[in-house]
């Protein structure tokens, strides 16, 4: 199984070959997005949506056999993107992997600028959402 | 000044149509939002403080005189660009909210008692909605909407037959932000002022397209906004007639309203001082007169005419085949070169980012407009606006992103 650095280095090697093209490089998080495995509609109620977003993000977390899987979804397709990021990058990893992670791919892709300050606070939030999720099934154990 | 005569002459005096964004020269097409400024207006709001800064109207050396004129030349120059009888009439606020909460909050109060009836219609701006609500529920009077159609038009048919005595006050926006529509305002007028209604208009999106004549609409009030007629951010005005100025008590209290204070109570100053309290924009305000002198220069009708050839352009664009994932909001003709529309597939959030990517910057979300947005079945939409220093090639240049945008939605 790849590590969760191997993933990061992986998206980071994707987002290079882009170069400045704003554009490819949203449509490209948008086709991430497309990949992202269905969420169960009835997951997707209002306590499982992410505060701080324009757009409406979804992050159901399921428990198995001591690592973190997480359904996601969302009203747009560029925010649905990243989220789906996450998800690839924390899918099915321990409690303690999510909470040690150090995201620099968010800097090293240019994330800042691709998708501007009011969705980098919502990215945020997703990022805080799922590591409370972590933090909560942590301490359950 | 000389005549300015060429798009690509007025392009040259707004510097930050030359910015980049995202590698991309930008095309700025959010004109209804806030218009950029001349560098007219730059060099106004700079010349103030660097030479003139001083409080107005207070104090008895050169620079606290030079400001005041400087001023109150903007309140004279305001007067002949709405055709004011004078010039006390138009009193300067933060802007179109604060000048129609303003109204609500004193003419309202003054006049509106239980079982009255203020009169709106269902596309105003949230500004020109949530005061009304307030004062509404604080004076028992009640709301009442003209309905629109499906073509973003209003149902003038269904408005004159809903003007009945109850209604006290008419508050109807003349252009929609979010549609373009330009409503029959002056029929309104009349109908209101026949059954001993007063009328106000939120003028936030004509004032930079056509020539304003309050004497001639004969309007009670109205709301006009600084930042979008190519002046600073922070400024609006409220014009109204003397008389009903007079007899509305003070919105606000505090320094410049006042003629005499004692400890326990004070008279009022003079129109229009009375609703100017406190130290006001005095910079903006300033440099709002080289906006006004901007427009008067361009003259309306030029812009007028640019403005269709835009948005005509853009139009002819859009009804192509090729375009048949865009649905157009508010088809009517009678409009401003505004146009709200979805691309059908597509969150207009994505839309907007996509259009960013490739230096365009247009408006998306709901306009504040919510009932309206409600009405047309939608929870927002992407808006282009166009102003006179837009041109042909950006129109182009938009509809090539646009349609790179639709042939990705299978």
């Amino acid at each position: 199984m790849k590590t969760i650095n191997d993933i990061q280095d992986e998206i980071i090697a994707d987002f290079s070959l882009f170069e400045d093209d704003m554009e490819s490089k949203l449509f490209y998080l948008m086709d991430i997005g497309k990949k992202l495995a269905p969420m169960d509609p009835a997951h997707q109620s209002p306590e499982f949506i992410i505060k701080g977003c324009m757009s409406k993000v979804w992050v159901y977390p399921i428990f198995n056999e001591g690592s973190l899987q997480f359904e996601a979804d969302s009203n747009t397709e560029i925010t649905k993107g990243l989220v789906a990021l996450l998800v690839k990058i924390w899918n099915n990893r321990t409690p303690a992997e999510i909470l040690q992670t150090d995201l620099y791919f968010i800097t090293q892709i240019g994330m800042g600028s691709m998708i501007g300050s009011q969705r980098s606070n919502g990215f945020a939030g997703m990022i805080q959402q799922m590591k409370i999720y972590a933090n909560a099934f942590q301490n359950h154990n | 000044m000389n005549p300015i005569n060429s798009i690509a002459e007025i392009r040259s005096l707004f510097p930050v149509l030359n910015e980049q964004v995202n590698g991309k020269q930008l095309v700025y097409l959010d004109n209804a939002a806030t218009t950029q400024k001349p560098i007219s207006v730059i060099d106004a709001l700079q010349s103030y403080y660097l030479h003139d800064n001083a409080n107005i109207h207070r104090s008895a050396h050169t620079l606290a005189s030079r400001a005041t004129e400087q001023f109150e030349s903007t309140r004279e120059l305001l007067q002949t660009f709405i055709n004011a009888k004078e010039s006390a009439e138009c009193i300067f606020t933060k802007g179109v909210t604060e000048s129609i909460n303003l109204v609500a909050a004193s003419y309202g109060k003054l006049v509106l008692k239980a079982g009255d009836e203020v009169l709106l219609t269902e596309m105003e701006h949230h500004s020109n909605l949530v005061p009304w609500q307030r004062i509404c529920a604080e004076t028992g009077a009640v709301l009442k909407f003209i309905p629109i159609q499906t073509d973003g038009s209003i149902d003038l048919e269904a408005a004159l037959a809903i003007i009945n005595p109850k209604v006290k006050i008419v508050s109807v926006v003349w252009v929609s932000n979010a549609l373009g529509t330009i409503n029959p305002i002056a029929t309104i007028i009349e109908a209101a002022h026949a059954i001993g209604a007063k009328v106000m208009i939120d003028a936030a999106q004509a004032a930079s397209h056509f020539k304003i004549d309050v004497q001639a609409l004969d309007c009670d009030f109205m709301a006009i906004s600084s930042h979008k007629l190519y002046g600073p951010t922070g400024l609006g005005v409220l014009y109204g007639k003397r008389e009903l100025l007079e007899a509305m008590p003070p919105y606000q209290s505090g320094g410049e309203m006042i003629k005499e204070v004692f400890l326990t109570h004070s008279t009022y100053n003079e129109l229009p001082y009375k609703f100017e309290a406190g130290t006001p924009n005095i910079a903006a305000v300033i440099a709002f007169k080289m906006a006004l002198q901007f427009v008067t220069d361009i003259g309306h009708e030029t812009i007028a005419v640019h403005e269709k050839s835009l948005y005509d352009a853009f139009l002819l664009g859009i009804q192509q085949s090729s375009f048949n994932k865009i649905k157009l909001i508010g088809t009517n003709p009678h409009k401003i070169a505004v146009q709200s529309f979805e691309v059908v597939g597509m969150h207009h959030f994505d839309v907007g980012m996509l259009l960013d990517a490739s230096g365009i910057a247009v408006r998306t979300g709901h306009h504040c407009t919510q009932p309206l947005m409600r009405k047309f079945g939608i929870e927002g939409t992407v808006r282009a606006s166009f102003a006179i220093y837009n041109t042909a090639q950006e129109i182009d240049y938009f509809l090539a992103a646009l349609q790179k945008i639709c042939d990705r939605i299978k």
